[in-house]
């Protein structure tokens, strides 16, 4: 840490307020669609009914005749203006997907497919229009489950890539086989996690303004990717970069949700363009359910083999799971699987390994990268076989988590797979959590209920987390997304700080972390850094927020480039009093002596002279009061982060009911910026996991139609039925930056599911019943006990 | 005789935060269009429009109720406030800049899209029923969703200001 990030009154590390919270605190947010430039036009959807069709004819006549309809756009008209995108990465070997346009063109292969594209003055008219669209179906056999989706019978969705194979990798080290020849033990189960979504409560939303007159294309977008929106809108609609600008203004929510390429959002684009008019695309809830990417829908069956004492000789896992008919864009739908078949067991000493994870087309909605991007899914695996494995040996979970760690000095340490573990804190983060949450005496409360009927379960989940991601996620794969991140700052003329940051804000606090962070490295109070986000023409190049990086990444840039504007600063000072650099120091906003803390010059003064005075600059002597510094994680593939949950609940036997007693947790995501920041978000990343745990599911009929596709049937956890999660640190920076951060953002959820799933199997065990399909439902605990059929 | 052809829109008198407002509304608008699009209040969220998320929570004669599941000329001849006007709302209006000090010093809100309709929910349960326990708060805050915070700021935002209200 820099001399001016240590400094005693730094705000690093305080838990202050967010600054800009207090504008949507009054409603003064400004979300998209808050905005409604003159002249804008509003678009409406038309979305295959199918899950798999072929359009037979498509007539918009009547549609088109209708009040206030300005445009319609149908498949082919967007693909006249908009190259078509394909989903791989090309470092995942063997990766496919098939040629996908915004708009469907002869054949739709997901209920809630755009179709077309109704632009008219109000969206009530565009939808309006929609009902008058003449449109011929003919429905084709869709591919609904993934356990049959390779079979020979089943039709390819794709006929050109000769099977509904995305890709299959493999992981192996050791020998599996002997592993489990050896084994005094075997764990064998098979865990299936439910296809979920994001639920953002703003839905995706863009606005596009194309200004014919000087060639300019303004998109306001709900993104937490204003670079890669702007890279992909230039490239995909043949336009020069320097004439697309993408802003993201306050963004309800993300959650990785809104880094994926949307046909409806390029359509509107594709409107715009076409129109030389803004128009805006705002996705209903009912649209959102089947229009927004899904994440999870994974089958693993596991095995561990244990030796007598409990020593993991070797884990086995083949997971399979269903994406959409195509693989996302421009990220692929492959980073789940390549979590999964990373990541079972990885905390732990796991011997001989060996991971397959299969992704196979679908006719559902798209698929891919959702908050903790398959980390869940591992942990799950890893978590209710350690659970298991210690039922079998008849030892407590804890002890067996304890006994089988990987041991602190053997980081860093890498993985089959390849991704390196820098640094874990496991140990220290079980012994913390067992003494938050005092488990000897939960355990002791445990054994006494149940003597009295009441049966209660604690489930421990540790997990591991990926964060700081280099450019091996994506850049390595031949996608466009930077991996590194820039800020920029520059000393105002009445000696405050304007930080223009590449990192975008969705109510993580990415502002507030450059602000602390600025702050404190140049010595200034924190109310006098503005900081700017979200926008491509007026914030540097960098790689926005998903994977955990906002504040490990970006978080370095600014705290070199406060180093660097501290550093010129003084530098010039220095030279004005024609004395040393050394000398002096920067504390509240004003150059003091280093020693003496005696004021010489204020920041003001400093920017006055540099700025309106340079009468009093030496002739040879130029200050570079605005400066740049960026950063990129290139140690590792990321920096983990680890930690432990615990959840205590209770199971009612009759009606099948979970209710949520206590949840805790302690995360090891490196140097905190603002605690404030870091702990709620890990309480939503939690809520997130148990989501997923007892209620989150889409649910699909066999004919591929989502049969819960509103807030009234698909379930959100309430404040009512989450409980209060207390949060605890183990601190363990990373090295391969400065500031140490790593990320906080994805932890809770992929431990919250596992911790849920374990303590209720904890709570069903004297009972002979167990569950391991997501999400656990009354109905699924009631079977287990057999008390349903 | 010609069938008489239904209105396809009305004319609504009403006070919003205060100010009389006349408009001639499309009888098929919802509450929170016309807050939003006619009158430019766009501090109240639409994040459903079935009613099942709160985001759109705004105060009608006095009670909350969700703005997307009543139309513009049900609200003809009444009285309400959105997150704009809450804080000029007499007794409502303190609770309000209570609320929304505890929200902002316990961050209880992230990305901010529940947050108008959160405030206007919670002010309901202090002024009501300011003695409410933490899981009589928790059941209260139920109809609002929120994606971000795990909620728990948020509730200690809620019981901070029950306490300060129940010592004054």
């Amino acid at each position: 840490m820099s001399s001016g990030a240590a400094r005693a009154k730094s705000p690093i590390g305080a838990a202050l307020p967010r600054t800009n919270a207090l504008r949507l605190l009054s409603g003064r947010g400004q979300y998209v669609d808050d905005l409604n430039p003159p002249r804008l036009l509003h678009a409406a959807v038309l979305r295959s009914p199918y899950a798999h069709a072929r359009i037979r004819r498509l007539d918009v006549t009547a549609a088109a005749a209708a009040p206030g309809v300005a445009r319609i756009l149908t498949g082919r008209d967007v693909a006249a203006v908009c190259d078509p995108y394909v989903g791989v990465l090309q470092h995942v070997p063997g990766m496919q997907s098939a040629p996908q346009w915004p708009l469907a063109i002869e054949r739709a292969c997901w209920q809630g497919e755009p179709v077309a594209l109704v632009v008219a003055a109000t969206r009530a008219e565009a939808e309006d229009a929609l009902a008058l669209m003449d449109i011929d179906w003919e429905e084709l056999p869709a591919v609904t489950d993934a356990e049959t989706a390779l079979n020979d019978e089943t039709p390819v969705i794709h006929p050109q890539l000769g099977s509904n194979l995305c890709f299959e990798r493999v992981v192996a080290a050791g020998d599996v086989a002997s592993a489990f020849a050896q084994a005094a033990h075997v764990i064998t189960a098979e865990f299936n996690t439910s296809r979920h979504t994001a639920v953002t409560l703003e839905p995706r939303t863009i606005l596009a303004d194309f200004n014919a007159a000087d060639g300019q294309l303004t998109v306001w977008h709900s993104t937490q990717v204003p670079y890669m929106m702007q890279w992909i809108i230039a490239h995909h609609f043949r336009l020069p970069e320097t004439q697309v600008r993408v802003i993201a203004p306050d963004v309800g929510g993300s959650f990785g949700m809104k880094i994926h390429i949307y046909g409806d959002e390029m359509a509107a684009v594709a409107a715009s363009l076409l129109l030389g008019r803004p128009v805006k695309f705002v996705a209903d809830r009912l649209e959102s359910f089947v229009g927004d990417f899904h994440a999870r829908g994974h089958r693993v069956r596991a095995r561990m083999a244990l030796s007598k004492k409990g020593d993991i000789l070797g884990v086995e896992v083949d997971d399979l799971y269903g994406i959409g008919a195509y693989s996302g864009y421009p990220r692929g739908s492959a980073n789940e699987g390549l979590q999964v078949s990373n990541l079972v067991c990885a905390a732990y000493r796991r011997g001989a390994y060996h991971a397959v994870s299969r992704a196979v087309f679908q006719n559902k909605a798209m698929y891919g990268q959702y908050r903790a991007v398959g980390h869940p899914v591992a942990c799950l695996v890893s978590e209710g076989l350690m659970d298991l494995g210690a039922v079998q040996l008849g030892i407590d979970p804890a002890e067996f988590r304890r006994r089988n760690y990987i041991a602190p000095e053997s980081y860093p340490l890498q993985l089959a797979g390849g991704p390196v573990l820098e640094q874990l804190s496991q140990h220290e983060a079980l012994e913390k959590l067992l003494d938050l949450m005092n488990y000897s005496g939960l355990r002791a409360e445990q054994t006494r209920l149940r003597q009295q009927g009441v049966h209660r379960g604690i489930g421990l989940a540790s997990f591991i987390e990926n964060s700081n991601p280099s450019a091996a996620t994506y850049g390595q794969g031949g996608v466009s997304i930077a991996s590194q991140d820039s800020c920029t700052l520059k000393l105002t003329a009445t000696g405050g700080i304007v930080a223009a940051s590449s990192i975008t804000e969705c109510g993580q606090g990415g502002y507030a972390v450059i602000q602390q962070v600025v702050a404190g490295v140049c010595g200034v109070p924190f109310e006098r850094v503005k900081v700017v986000l979200g926008d491509t023409e007026t914030t540097p190049m960098g790689g926005g927020v998903w994977g955990s990086r906002g504040t490990g990444i970006c978080g370095e840039a600014a705290l070199q480039a406060g180093k660097a504007l501290r550093a010129n600063i003084l530098a010039f000072v220095a030279r004005i009093k024609e004395s040393e650099t050394s000398l002096f120091d920067i504390v509240d906003g004003n150059v003091v002596d280093a020693k003496s803390g005696t004021a010489v010059m204020t920041l003001e003064a400093v920017a006055r002279t540099a700025y309106f005075r340079t009468d009093q600059v030496p002739k040879d002597y130029q200050p570079e009061l605005t400066v740049t510094r960026s950063y990129a994680q290139k140690t590792y593939n990321g920096a983990y982060t680890n930690g432990i949950q615990a959840s205590y609940l209770e199971v009612d036997t009759d009606t099948g009911f979970v209710k949520l007693l206590a949840h805790w947790v302690i995360d090891d995501c490196g140097t905190i910026i603002n605690p404030l920041l870091v702990d709620e978000q890990i309480r939503g990343a939690c809520v997130q996991g148990i989501g997923a745990a007892l209620f989150e599911q889409c649910l699909y009929s066999a004919e591929g139609q989502l049969l819960n596709g509103s807030l009234m049937d698909y379930l959100v956890p309430m404040a009512g039925e989450m409980p209060d999660i207390v949060v605890g640190h183990t601190c363990t920076p990373t090295r391969t930056s400065e500031l140490g951060a790593k990320g906080a953002g994805e932890a809770g959820t992929a431990g919250a599911s596992a911790a849920v799933l374990n303590a209720i199997n904890d709570a069903l065990r004297p009972l002979g019943g167990a569950v391991f399909s997501l999400p656990v439902t009354p109905e699924s605990i009631l079977r287990a006990l057999q008390r349903l059929p | 005789m010609s069938t008489p052809q239904p209105a396809t829109t009305l004319e609504i008198t009403l006070t919003v935060n205060g100010e009389r407002v006349a408009r001639r509304v499309p009888v098929r608008q919802n509450l929170a269009d016309f807050l939003r699009d006619t009158l430019g209040l766009t501090g109240t969220h639409v994040g459903c429009e079935h009613g099942v998320c709160g985001a759109c929570t705004v105060r009608v004669d006095g009670a909350i109720v969700r703005a997307c599941l009543m139309l513009a000329v049900q609200a003809d001849g009444a009285t309400v406030v959105t997150i704009e006007g809450a804080a000029d709302d007499g007794a409502y209006g303190n609770v309000i800049a209570d609320l929304r000090r505890e929200f902002h010093q316990r961050n209880a809100l992230q990305c901010g899209f529940c947050t108008p309709a959160m405030l206007l929910t919670a002010a309901e349960l202090v002024v009501r029923h300011p003695q409410a326990t933490r899981d009589e708060i928790r059941a209260h805050l139920s109809g609002n969703y929120c994606r971000c915070t795990g909620y728990q700021s948020i509730v200690d935002a809620v019981a901070a200001v029950c306490r300060a209200s129940t010592n004054s």
